[in-house]
């Protein structure tokens, strides 16, 4: 304590300083609870993932088993493969999903704050008021469209709903309102660049930061629905891992030995995900979502 | 043109976008068209995807099947029936009770998630703090995790015989939790929503606590203020529209109750068919074929989403604005 007054004779340091050095303990060991509360559900599905169906139900939970390599055999063996298809199916809709999303909010958010046009105003609160219409009350009208004119069932059923993103395209206006400058489309029209080829080698290239954030979001909240998938596919090959999840656990109160299948394939499932989040992360730009109200 | 005369003001006031020069007419129509076609596929997207069905489910909410006499069986016939549906509906004791129980779930669910979002957020703003870097990416993880498979996972940390938790009180002696049972079930969802909804909530509020200038807390220490008052009287209410945001989108969450009650149906007989709004609505679609009675419950779950949406925008609108004047 006397240390920091001789070498920091200010009173105000010193005044805080003190707080500081006391203070610092309990904030640290509140996040680590909270650290620890996220962690323990994926912990556990990892021990219990390496249980056989014995002692799922017989050893401690936390206590590792020695079921995995034949847990992981089986869970790939289901149904003739039915998991990985289930995998591939969510890469599917979330990656195509997601990009196509992006593009087109981006493309939406760049019209809408950067020119001026009739109907401008009409469209931007007609897909305001869509941020605030649960997506998931959509499914069963979208459903019963759908199924009108044929398209239900299949794969493009849940494509094609997932692309609109009233947010997204929200989010793109906020960023390309603030990060492209007036001057520049200008200058590339000056220079008699087409609208399209603006678009193509100046605007995107900008407005690349608020993407990848539209697109995690997009990606992320595909890859994680299941109403729509669940309401709108009929054929279990097109099942995407949630939906596909779902069924196991849905038939393993019939037969217990599903439930170390669907322990494993909740393990499997979100190791990818979670190495992707963690990997971009460092790109988003969040500050888009809590700054974007204040505008 | 009498314009060239205001240029100049022009100029001054709307800054420099509109002195480039006028462009010739055949790049200017480029201009006027551009974005139309670039707003063209998300207005496409937006009319087939959401305002058709939302316009879809209004217009079959006011219809119903009625059986005509005529042939053997008699025929089954679409009638305009106005409201009747709505009243039916809303007269359904069985849609009503899941109404009341989605309610209970959000009340725990929703302040307890944002609460523990800001708590977490400010402390991650205490410079002091260690393992920060860790704490931060833990409590963000569960962003990744689908909202079916965290039930899951939850759904056997809940099931007397797989619960760590159980597994410890029957070594006591007191028998097993009831996460599965009776009232047990709302906290044991609402947990459910608070672990994957936290993370998320953290990182926005957390954003925006980091674009406030440091200067702002110089000036409050200088003038005294110790870090606990920082933070209840100048982080809190500066990072209020990140709060505001993050309270808009856990409420449009959780009336979208859906998949959870599913994954955990399963394991218990507490969750009936009827358990959430979304339950009773794909029941009605889907399994008794009353497609009229799903768009009615349909059409008042979004309205009443948008409507409480709009009342808490609109009430800390009006305390924003009367705090400025």
């Amino acid at each position: 304590m006397t240390a920091t007054s001789v070498r920091v004779p200010l009173s105000a340091e010193r005044r805080a300083a003190k707080p500081r050095a006391w203070g610092a303990i309990l904030p640290t060991v509140i996040l680590v609870i909270g650290a620890i509360y996220c962690l323990i559900p994926v912990i556990w599905v990892f021990i219990a993932s390496t249980k056989s169906r014995g002692e799922l139900f017989t050893t401690f939970s936390f206590a590792p088993g020695t079921g995995l390599l034949s847990n992981l055999a089986d869970l790939f063996a289901y149904g003739g493969g039915q998991f990985g298809m289930w995998a591939a199916n969510s890469v599917l809709y979330a990656g195509v999903g997601g990009v196509v999303s992006t593009l087109v909010s981006a493309a939406a958010g760049y019209a809408l704050a950067k020119f001026d046009f009739r109907g401008r105003d009409l469209i931007f609160y007609s897909i305001l008021a869509g941020v605030l219409i649960p997506g998931i009350t959509l499914a069963v009208p979208q459903y019963l469209l759908l199924s009108q004119i044929g398209l239900a069932g299949g794969p493009l059923s849940v494509l094609l709903p997932s692309i609109i993103s009233p947010f997204g395209i929200y989010l793109s206006r906020v960023f390309a309102a603030s990060a492209i400058p007036q001057e520049i489309l200008e200058a590339g029209r000056i220079d008699g660049a087409s609208e399209w080829r603006i678009f193509r080698l100046i605007v995107l290239p900008i407005m690349l930061p608020g993407m990848v954030t539209v697109f995690l979001l997009q990606f992320v909240g595909i890859w994680n629905n299941f109403l729509l998938p669940f309401v709108m596919l009929s054929n279990q090959g097109d099942y995407p891992l949630t939906v596909g999840l779902y069924t196991l656990l849905a038939k393993g109160s019939g037969a217990p030995a599903l439930y170390s299948l669907a322990i494993i394939g909740a393990a499997v499932s979100i190791i990818p995900l979670i190495c992707l989040v963690l990997f971009l992360q460092r790109f988003w730009r969040l500050d888009l979502i809590s700054g974007g109200l204040k505008g | 043109m009498t314009t060239s005369d205001l240029a100049p003001i022009e100029a001054s006031v709307a800054s420099a976008p509109r002195r480039g020069g006028r462009p010739t007419t055949g790049r200017r129509s480029g201009v006027r068209l551009a974005p139309y076609l670039f707003a063209g596929p998300a207005v496409v997207l937006y009319v087939v995807f959401m305002l058709i069905p939302v316009l879809y489910a209004i217009w079959l909410s006011l219809r119903a099947y009625r059986l005509q006499a005529g042939g053997t069986f008699g025929r089954r016939v679409e009638v305009f029936v106005g409201l009747e549906n709505y009243v039916a509906v809303l007269s359904d004791p069985e849609l009503l009770a899941s109404f009341g129980r989605l309610a209970i779930y959000g009340l725990i669910a929703v302040p307890l998630t944002l609460g523990l979002a800001l708590l977490f957020a400010l402390l991650l703003d205490v410079p002091a703090v260690r393992a920060k870097r860790f704490s931060r990416t833990a409590i963000f993880i569960p962003y990744a995790v689908p909202g079916v498979v965290a039930a899951l996972m939850w759904g056997f940390m809940y099931l007397p015989s797989t619960s760590p938790f159980s597994y410890l009180t029957e070594q006591a002696g007191w028998g097993p939790i009831p996460f599965l049972t009776g009232s047990g079930l709302f906290g044991s969802l609402a947990n459910i929503a608070i672990w994957g909804g936290v993370g998320f909530n953290m990182i926005i509020i957390y954003t925006s606590l980091r674009g406030i200038p440091d200067e702002l807390y110089e000036a409050a220490r200088l003038d005294g203020a110790n870090e606990l008052q920082i933070a209840l009287r100048v982080k809190i209410p500066l990072v209020g529209p990140a709060i505001l945001l993050t309270t808009v989108f856990a409420l449009i969450g959780t009336l979208q109750l859906y998949g959870e009650p599913m994954t955990l149906k399963p394991m218990t007989n507490d969750i009936s068919q009827t358990w959430a709004p979304l339950m009773t609505i794909y029941r009605d679609a889907f399994l008794t074929d009353n497609l009229p009675a799903a768009a009615a419950s349909s059409t008042i779950l979004a309205l009443g989403t948008v409507a409480l949406s709009l009342l808490i925008l609109g009430i800390v609108n009006r305390k924003r604005f009367g705090a400025r004047s």
